[in-house]
């Protein structure tokens, strides 16, 4: 019994960075995914104050959810969000003062990233404690790493540099259009297109081994 | 169906709850935040006027004026903010002039959107430079595709000139507007 509710929780945290990945497979949360992407930093940390946002709604959400009426779920989710959100923001002014002004107006609209409002209406409202904070970390984290791979093959290729470190010398001419908004839905089509081709190739593998063990 | 009074109450409770939470988190950030400003706008200030070791804010109207003072407190010059909008949103400036409004000193953007790898170069050591020790009458022109010849002139950032535009006629508005509050005659 233990075993199960560890893969149940291993499983719940785990979707969020392939099966569901909200960046490439839900294709949720587009709007600062295109965004913020233009340099690797400001894609970490887009994506670390989304996790922020996730875990802590998705806890207040699971405990909160035999109280609240199936009539208001949506508005006090809303509420509970928006808390958070205007938390970070706060946050982000008060210390990284430079992270808040590259971020601009896209910290204050994470409360109405469909992410985070998504998973507390598939989830966290229906879920124990534990599958909701596995459920929201595995999200985040998700949404991050994919940040951060979209934000780095923009930065390489649009400046020559990630996290601001120089990668590429003097004679690489970068690609400006990388970091303007036409790169990044080139760089976000790309991935999608071979994270598919990698997940058709792995799924066709596997049915393919089932066959066998059934022959043999 | 539940009862109109518990959605009202569970609504009530969560929003009062948000409010408070909100509140003390606003108290702690809401002091860092000002002084960052400050902070910001002092080093915007010395950075304009690089001579300048404190300075004094003066209020004409809706205008604000800093003056740069030298150890001594003699003048060393005026700074004050000029904004417009570039390419892609609203640029904000810190200008540094001579008292006789007749050069700038130096200037810092202090907020741009300007398209990164493009316009964004407004904010770049190079570009901020070139306004060092620039005349200032008639007025601030600038330049492309050919060498800077006059000493009002500046380099226009290549495949940026909207951007580069922007902020020279910020300048000059913002100069004559200065100029005509405190009274001093261009010669």
């Amino acid at each position: 019994m233990k075993t199960l509710n560890q893969y149940i929780l291993f499983k719940d945290l785990m979707k969020g960075l392939w099966k569901e990945n909200p960046v490439f497979r839900l294709l949720l949360g587009m709007c600062p995914t295109l965004a913020v992407t233009t340099a690797a930093i400001n894609g970490l940390s887009m994506g670390l104050a989304v996790t922020f946002v996730l875990f802590f709604s998705s806890t207040f959400v699971s405990l909160i959810r035999r109280v609240v009426p199936i009539q208001v779920r949506i508005a006090t989710f809303v509420v509970v969000i928006a808390t958070f959100v205007t938390m970070v923001d706060l946050f982000l002014k008060g210390f990284f003062p430079p992270i808040s002004k590259t971020l601009g107006p896209y910290v204050p609209l994470i409360v109405v990233n469909c992410i985070i409002l998504a998973r507390q209406e598939a989830f966290a409202s229906k879920s124990p404690l534990h599958r909701a904070i596995a459920d929201a970390l595995g999200m985040g984290i998700g949404f991050t790493l994919a940040l951060i791979v979209l934000a780095s093959v923009r930065e390489i290729l649009g400046m020559g540099s990630i996290f601001g470190i120089r990668l590429l010398g003097d004679w690489f001419r970068p690609w400006v259009i990388m970091i303007l908004p036409a790169g990044a839905f080139l760089t976000l089509g790309i991935a999608i297109g071979l994270m598919n081709l990698l997940t058709s190739k792995i799924t066709s593998k596997s049915e393919h081994r089932k066959e066998n063990s059934f022959k043999s | 169906m539940p009862s109109a009074w518990k959605i009202v109450m569970v609504m009530t409770v969560v929003a009062i709850l948000s409010g408070g939470i909100l509140a003390g988190v606003y108290r702690v950030a809401q002091p860092l935040v000002e002084r960052q400003a400050e902070k910001e706008l002092k080093e915007a200030i010395f950075s304009v006027l690089p001579q300048a070791t404190s300075y004094d804010e003066m209020k004409k109207g809706d205008l604000i004026i800093y003056q740069g003072l030298d150890d001594q407190g003699n003048l060393e010059g005026i700074a004050f903010v000029a904004s417009g909008s570039g390419y892609q949103g609203k640029v904000r400036v810190m200008v540094g002039m001579n008292q006789e409004l007749t050069y700038l000193q130096g200037m810092k953007v202090l907020e741009s959107v300007e398209t990164p790898g493009l316009g964004g170069k407004i904010t770049s050591q190079w570009f901020q430079d070139q306004f060092k020790g620039l005349a200032a009458k008639p007025k601030i022109e600038y330049v492309k595709g050919r060498k800077i010849e006059k000493p009002n002139e500046i380099q226009a950032i290549t495949g940026a000139t909207i951007s580069t535009r922007a902020i020279v006629e910020m300048i000059n508005q913002k100069a004559t507007r200065v100029k005509e509050t405190l009274g001093v005659v261009t010669k």
